[in-house]
């Protein structure tokens, strides 16, 4: 079974982002970057599969040199190649990457395509079902729980207040929640193995856009809130809560 | 003119209730841009039974597609009717709540129309006749204005973002009749989360429980606040809490679980970690209880108290319960 994984680079989560001078982008100097928690697990799902039924993991990354060491990463997971797309800057339009994405993975023949169910920095969710919907494949996404056989996958997915298992022929694309397993952590062994590996890199077809940012900010700030000490203060609280906050 | 279409989240034959507030969101852009305004409503046979609802938030028109492929949810089939519908009465802005579901066949269907999509946003306004949402980024630490720059403008609406505001207008009803792929995907069960209460994200009020719980054993105090809080408060939990087990993952809010923005957000016995708090930034009120003075949750809470939980916990049930009975 050969499988993709599309992989983001995105800040880590502990990050504090700040909005960049031209005021549509966030700096990039300070952040520590690693490889989108929801795609950590698909690379993951991805090393298992090809470890039950036989098969290669090939990791893709649209974007700048920065995002070879999020497939560096994976690749020392396990992963047994990589792809990155080149753009100068990772576009802000999903359908632009989903674009781009498509024409690399549309003749590679694949059985799979994993993603995240959506990335951490830009919280879209929309990159896997448009690459599903260009390919016209199948697509399941928030899979929490997976098998596949004989050429069907079977999916469970959890909605709000529901939950609904889903079956799906190959080839299909799914995008997965961070429930889904544990990533493993690099071996040396595969750390060392990675650094041998070579990243493919080659040009992005990258469409104009047709969702664009036109301004970042902060969130309002708060005003600073009320501690008070102490069991003895819980009436004084619900009373604020009903009278000054009104929400009870 | 073209119009302004508004989906309808469909569930199991239901329409959810997130849907009056997306219902009221595309009644009031219609008005602001001068559009004529209408729901689209795709399901199996029996849907027509809730047809008229949107008119109670001022859409006057209902466009229906009924078919027995969408009876259970397969989202190549879903987009295929939606995108049909947005090419049919060529709509020139389309919404929809933006559930996971809602999100899902959005996506799908703006890639069949060559469109633009903005997820999950939280407000809209225009300039000129331009739309431009507000969405958050990096699970709200940052908002973004953003613009789809040519038609149909896709969008789907962050649950809670607005309240429902009651027009009714009398709806005319219209089927079309649309040629529908094999589903791919095949829904094989559906099935009820364990608890009864609301999901996280369509409550008024959500009590959470972090690591300092100690054991789920000791869940029945949030239970009992929660119950003294009423009928539209659900439980919440921190991502740890629900990777041991404690509790069900459906619960887990933050930056990689559930985005909530209710009235008033409890958090009890959680630290406040940076995760946590990007997914409960919008929520009106924070009350936290947490023993150590230090703890990050004081910085966002607009009322904390610092105290044994077990202790602070029953005295806040008492005390509601005592509020709720005087009023
Ligand atoms: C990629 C990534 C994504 C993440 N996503 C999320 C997410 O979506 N949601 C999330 O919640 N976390 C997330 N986390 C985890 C996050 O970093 C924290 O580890 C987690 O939120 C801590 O949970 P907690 O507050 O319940 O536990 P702790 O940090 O252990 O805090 C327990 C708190 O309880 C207090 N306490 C203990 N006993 C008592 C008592 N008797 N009375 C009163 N107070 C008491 C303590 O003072 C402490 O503040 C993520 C982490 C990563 C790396
Ligand atoms: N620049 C990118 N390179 C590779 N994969 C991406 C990229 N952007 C998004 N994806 C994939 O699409 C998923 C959803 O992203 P999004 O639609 O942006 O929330 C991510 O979890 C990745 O699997």
């Amino acid at each position: 079974m050969n499988i993709a994984v599309c992989l983001k680079q995105t800040p880590d989560t502990e990050t504090r982002v700040q909005i960049a001078g031209d005021g549509v982008s966030v700096l990039e100097d300070d952040v520590q970057w690693i490889i989108n928690p929801y795609d950590e697990a698909a690379v993951e799902a991805a090393l298992r599969l090809t470890e039950a039924h036989g098969g290669e993991v090939t990791v893709f990354s649209l974007g700048p040199p920065r995002v070879e060491k999020a497939l560096r990463e994976a690749l020392a997971m396990g992963a047994h190649r990589a792809v990155r797309l080149h753009a100068d800057a990772v576009p802000a339009d999903p359908r632009v990457t989903a674009r781009a994405l498509t024409a690399a993975l549309r003749d590679g023949g694949f059985d799979l395509i994993l993603a995240g169910q959506q990335a951490v920095d830009d919280d879209q969710a929309q990159t896997p079902q448009r690459i599903a919907q260009a390919l016209d494949f199948a697509c399941v996404t928030n899979v929490e729980e997976l098998t596949v056989e004989g050429g069907r996958g079977a999916a469970r997915r959890v909605l709000e207040g529901v939950q609904e298992v889903s079956s799906f022929p190959l080839p299909a694309v799914l995008g997965v929640n961070l429930r889904l397993n544990e990533p493993r952590y690099p071996s040396f062994k595969g750390i060392m193995q990675a650094k041998r590996k070579p990243i493919d890199v080659i040009e992005a077809e990258l469409a104009e856009p047709k969702l664009v940012v036109e301004r970042l900010a902060y969130p309002p700030e708060k005003a600073a809130g009320r501690v008070f000490e102490g069991v003895e203060a819980v009436p004084e609280v619900v009373r604020l809560l009903h009278e000054e906050a009104k929400v009870i | 003119m073209s119009i302004l279409l508004v989906v309808a989240d469909v569930l199991d034959g239901e329409l959810r209730p997130v849907n009056a507030q997306v219902f009221t969101v595309a009644a009031r852009m219609g008005r602001t841009l001068g559009r004529p305004v209408a729901a689209l409503m795709v399901g199996a046979p029996g849907l027509e039974a809730h047809a008229e609802a949107p008119g109670a938030y001022g859409v006057p028109r209902t466009l229906l597609i009924e078919d027995a492929k969408l009876a259970k949810y397969s989202p190549d089939v879903h987009a295929a009717a939606v995108a049909e519908a947005v090419r049919r009465v060529d709509a020139g802005v389309v919404l929809m709540a933006a559930t996971l579901n809602g999100k899902d066949v959005m996506a799908r269907a703006a890639e069949m129309l060559d469109a633009g999509l903005a997820q999950d946003c939280l407000r809209f306004r225009t300039e000129g006749d331009a739309l431009v949402f507000t969405r958050p980024l990096f699970a709200g630490k940052i908002l973004a204005d953003v613009r789809v720059t040519a038609p149909p403008v896709m969008a789907t609406i962050r649950p809670r973002a607005y309240t429902p505001e009651e027009a009714p207008v009398a709806v005319t009803v219209e089927r079309l009749s649309v040629a529908l792929p094999e589903p791919k995907v095949v829904v094989e069960e559906l099935r009820q989360n364990a608890s009864a209460r609301l999901d996280v994200t369509e409550a008024d009020i959500v009590v959470s429980g972090g690591r300092g719980m100690q054991g789920p054993e000791n869940w029945h105090l949030l239970e009992a606040l929660a119950e003294a809080l009423g009928e539209g408060t659900a439980l919440g939990c921190s991502r740890p809490v629900s990777d041991d087990g404690w509790r069900s993952h459906e619960e887990h809010v933050g930056q990689t679980g559930k985005t909530v923005s209710p009235d008033l957000y409890v958090a009890v016995g959680i630290s406040g970690a940076i995760q946590h708090v990007a997914g409960i930034g919008a929520s009106k009120c924070i009350v936290a209880v947490n023993k150590d003075p230090d703890a990050p949750i004081f910085t966002v809470a607009d009322y904390g108290i610092v105290g044994d939980l077990f202790e602070v916990v029953p005295a806040l049930t008492e005390a509601i319960k005592k509020v709720k009975a005087s009023v």
